[in-house]
């Protein structure tokens, strides 16, 4: 019943599309960005690496790596300043954390991509 | 007015306010309450008014608790409490106030209610002592230190912070900010933490710290 009335408060704010993002996925998050009284949207591209939590509070790690510097932004997926996401590439990956990536640069440091499935004539 | 409320710890969680920022939240299944009772200047000298929550069975009340149910005509409910009000005359008996009739988003509140039971605890724990080093030859590490001077005054003054219960006693937050109210579900959402495990029995009240 509990659990119930904290879903309650949380579903007024709950996105209605749920972005149908993987790990291991490329995706473009289009984030609002507001500079005093201006409002612009900023694009983050980068490999989805976690997701984590529950609800409204669940979040997205996106990983890139930005001038040879890693740069990690975790958004929450229901934030209203997270416009919306686009999956550029899908990933093929075998775990549902992928930090390993974090040690790795160049070449090693890439995702195979998921293809869809063969024909079989 | 005062303004008052009570209910059921459910559990945290997150909402996201105008700007889009999360902010943490408490949500808290409230009332509706009943009047009881009222107490008046002529009666008791003072203003409040008594009010029951939760109802249940009769058999769950003690003789006293079920005395005020009887003269009151109510059915028998878990939790019985008294609030302080500035007019009495504005309640009436059997009156039932839900949490939307109270409060509104924005509001400022106090929350009391009983803190979760951490048991017999000592000073590092319990007082946020620091405790000697934990090597290097050091034999004293989380134990308590001086209980004072010697002769003079030649006992321990009271206050010094020592071992004991920890926890489970009644605990009041100030100033919580409103951040939610369903009138339909009767739920109260307030940012940040309150006192207690989830499932805790909370007072609301409006708080004595902020004044309009």
């Amino acid at each position: 019943m509990n659990v119930n009335l904290i879903k309650a408060v949380e579903e007024s704010q709950l996105r209605d599309t749920y972005p149908n993002v993987e790990i291991g996925d490329t995706v473009r998050l289009h984030l609002r960005i507001t500079e005093g009284a201006r409002e612009r949207i900023q694009v983050f591209e980068g490999t989805v690496i976690a997701r984590k939590g529950e609800g409204l509070s669940e979040t997205l790690t996106v990983r890139r790596l930005s001038y040879g510097v890693g740069v990690e932004r975790i958004v929450p997926i229901h934030s209203p300043k997270l416009d919306h996401i686009e999956v550029v590439r899908k990933g093929r990956v075998r775990r549902a954390k992928l930090y390993y990536l974090r040690g790795r640069v160049g070449r090693r440091a890439r995702v195979r991509e998921k293809l869809p499935p063969r024909k079989t004539n | 007015m005062a303004k008052f409320m009570l209910g059921y710890k459910a559990g945290m969680t997150q909402i996201f306010d105008e700007a889009g920022n999360a902010v943490p939240v408490t949500v808290i299944a409230c009332g509706p309450v009943s009047v009881v009772r009222k107490k008046t200047l002529e009666s008791d000298g003072y203003q409040a008014v008594l009010v029951a929550f939760d109802e249940t069975k009769e058999s769950r009340l003690n003789r006293p608790d079920r005395g005020q149910f009887a003269a009151s005509g109510l059915a028998p409910h878990r939790r019985l409490l008294e609030f302080r009000v500035d007019d009495v005359d504005a309640y009436e008996l059997g009156q039932e106030i839900k949490v939307s009739e109270m409060f509104a988003v924005g509001d400022r509140v106090d929350v009391a209610g009983t803190s979760k039971g951490k048991g017999y605890q000592g000073n590092v724990k319990r007082h946020g002592q620091r405790g000697g080093r934990e090597a290097h030859g050091s034999k004293y590490h989380r134990r308590v230190g001086s209980l004072g001077s010697s002769a003079t005054p030649g006992r321990v003054w009271k206050g010094t912070k020592l071992p004991g219960q920890m926890g489970n006693r009644r605990v009041t937050v100030q100033n919580l900010t409103v951040a939610f109210v369903d009138g339909e579900r009767d739920i109260l959402a307030v940012k940040g933490a309150v006192p207690g495990s989830n499932g805790t029995c909370l007072e609301i009240r409006d708080t004595v710290k902020f004044r309009v």
